[in-house]
């Protein structure tokens, strides 16, 4: 297994996704096989070729700092499963 | 107990006062209604593109030029991932191994001592959102108008030792960025503020300890305060034999009191990778060299030649020039009214006192930079005392009212006609022959008693030094 249980464990927290036993065990193999298929690109000699910031050849893709009109506020809060006095309402996050 | 030696990094937030927002067009003005300043970029819908604004690069170019630091040819932006409500992406794009300004310092003055603070790094990234605590419902409402502000995160090196020194540093970078007009500095508003990192360690002992971070401070007395705090929690835990674990301090302001919130097992994992939307960021040295040619004279250059020019004192000087607003409000008034001393000491002395007391800065004052050099004018030219100057000040800046009607309404012109004053002056010796014979034994401090007197009648109005001409005059004769 190049990928641990306990590292599974460790992304599920992060990712804020509870698993079972049955699937912890499924998910090791499962991302087992994902990171030894990308783990086969460290097999390619890459001596004298730049890394790689963009896949794309661009560069400076810039927009000018000029105002455009926002979004009625009906729309932005239109998906929100919850909403109050304008604002997105979520479970209490502030200590 | 051993002697501890302190070591502070801080990580210094400033909003850049950009018109748009990082990645789109949406308005960055603060105190909108909320969820008004959003749209599908800022709000991280599926299957928008952002795209970078080009004063954001120019704005971090400028803090990186004015702190000294190298600015980087090739630069990309990152993906820094996180849960969190006020993030709606739930990654925030920054920068991580390729920032654009690196390795920089600012010198500090800490009670005349020098002293150099490295920079390690400043980069460009995305402001959350803000969560408001709804008492009534219990839950926690998002406002996503602050999402998508342009940041840049300043990074210091670990060379700071105690309170002072950190105020010392924050009060600097915030005159630079005054100065250089990328940041508004409003600490209140949250669009200047720092997280602290600190560690304490026995001195002689050449590995750090282990460091906490407190998030999020934006005021110097907040930093000062958790920093003592920090400090001696930190030294009393070790003296007890315990350990500093890694966390994240929240502090409380009001309550003088830190409680820790993270512990080290939670510690943040941010899987941060390239941001495949964006685009590499690669400067040339043509473009680097017009915005260091574009600076403004910064507060020490500005300090040299308010010494050289308007001959005051360095004291004066560095006061005048640690913030922007204090030194453009300066330059306005002496302009007006060429008496920059005067000047000098009336913005250090009650105005600012004023300033402080109403907590708002110079520019917000009712009391214009032409109205502070005629009521000086007024005083050169005799009209009014230097004491009836002070009252009337009082009330330009209650009321904002020019100096001139202020004296004319209120009939504060000052007396310098000698027979009128001699007049008084003989009514108040005959009316006490007691402080006069006093005088006369050698109690010079009967004086003041008649020249008091004399104000008195008066209404202040008299012109001081012929008041104690004619005194000793009419006394000794």
């Amino acid at each position: 297994m190049s990928i641990s249980k306990e590292e599974v464990k460790h992304i599920a927290k992060l990712s804020k996704l509870n698993l079972t036993e049955q699937e912890l065990d499924k998910y090791t193999n499962d991302l087992s096989d994902i990171v030894n298929f990308a783990n086969e690109l460290s097999n390619i000699d890459v001596d004298g070729i730049k890394p790689t910031a963009h896949i794309l050849d661009i560069k400076n893709v810039f927009r000018k700092d000029e105002v455009q009109p926002s979004y009625d506020r009906e729309q932005i809060l239109k998906n929100a499963p919850s909403k109050d006095a304008g604002c997105i309402s979520v479970p209490k996050v502030v200590e | 107990m051993k002697d501890y030696e302190v070591i502070i990094g801080l990580e210094v937030h400033a909003e850049l006062s950009t018109k748009t927002k990082i990645y789109c067009n949406c308005s960055t003005s603060f105190g909108a209604d909320p969820n008004t300043h959003c749209c599908p970029i800022c709000t991280g819908m599926p299957g928008t593109l952002p795209v970078l604004n080009e004063k954001v690069v120019e704005y971090a170019i400028k803090a990186g030029l004015a702190t000294n630091c190298e600015i980087s040819r090739f630069s990309k932006q990152d993906r820094k991932n996180y849960f969190y409500p006020d993030l709606p992406k739930a990654y925030q794009i920054s920068q991580y191994d390729l920032p654009l300004c690196i390795g920089g310092h600012v010198d500090i003055n800490v009670d005349g001592n020098k002293k150099t603070i490295g920079i390690t790094r400043i980069h460009i990234e995305e402001d959350a959102g803000k969560l408001i605590h709804d008492a009534y419902t219990g839950d926690t409402l998002v406002d996503m108008n602050r999402c998508a502000v342009p940041l840049i995160e300043i990074v210091s090196e670990p060379d700071i030792r105690n309170a002072d020194e950190a105020v010392a540093y924050m009060q600097t970078l915030k005159s630079i960025l005054e100065y250089l007009e990328v940041c508004d500095c409003k600490m209140q508003e949250g669009s200047l503020r720092c997280d602290v990192n600190l560690s304490v360690r026995p001195v002689g002992q050449k590995e750090f300890g282990t460091r906490t971070e407190t998030k999020n401070l934006n005021s110097f007395r907040a930093i000062h305060n958790l920093i003592e705090f920090e400090t001696k929690r930190q030294i009393e835990v070790l003296e007890n034999g315990g350990v500093i674990h890694q966390e994240t301090i929240r502090w409380d302001d009001a309550k003088g009191v830190g409680y820790a919130m993270r512990s080290k097992e939670d510690a943040q994992d941010y899987r941060y990778f390239p941001e495949p939307d964006l685009a590499p960021i690669v400067l040339s040295d043509e473009y680097i060299n017009d915005i260091k040619n574009s600076l403004p004279e910064m507060p020490h250059i500005k300090k040299e030649r308010y010494v050289s020019e308007f001959n005051l004192p360095e004291y004066d000087a560095e006061i005048l020039t640690a913030s922007k607003h204090t030194a453009d409000y300066f330059e306005k008034a002496t302009a007006a009214c060429n008496n920059p001393k005067a000047v000098a000491n009336w913005i250090m002395g009650d105005f600012t006192k004023m300033l402080n007391e109403k907590e708002i800065e110079i520019n917000e004052s009712k009391v214009t930079e032409e109205n502070l050099a005629s009521l000086i004018c007024l005083i050169d030219k005799g009209t009014i005392s230097s004491k009836i100057a002070k009252q009337i000040f009082e009330e330009m800046f209650e009321t904002g009212e020019k100096a001139e009607d202020i004296v004319n309404k209120k009939g504060l012109v000052q007396i310098s006609d000698e027979g009128a004053i001699k007049e008084i002056v003989k009514k108040v010796v005959e009316a006490n022959p007691q402080s006069v014979a006093d005088y006369k034994a050698g109690k010079d401090r009967a004086i003041g008693f008649l020249v008091g007197q004399i104000m008195k009648e008066t209404k202040g109005k008299a012109n001081p030094q012929i008041v104690n001409k004619l005194l000793l005059e009419i006394i000794n004769n």
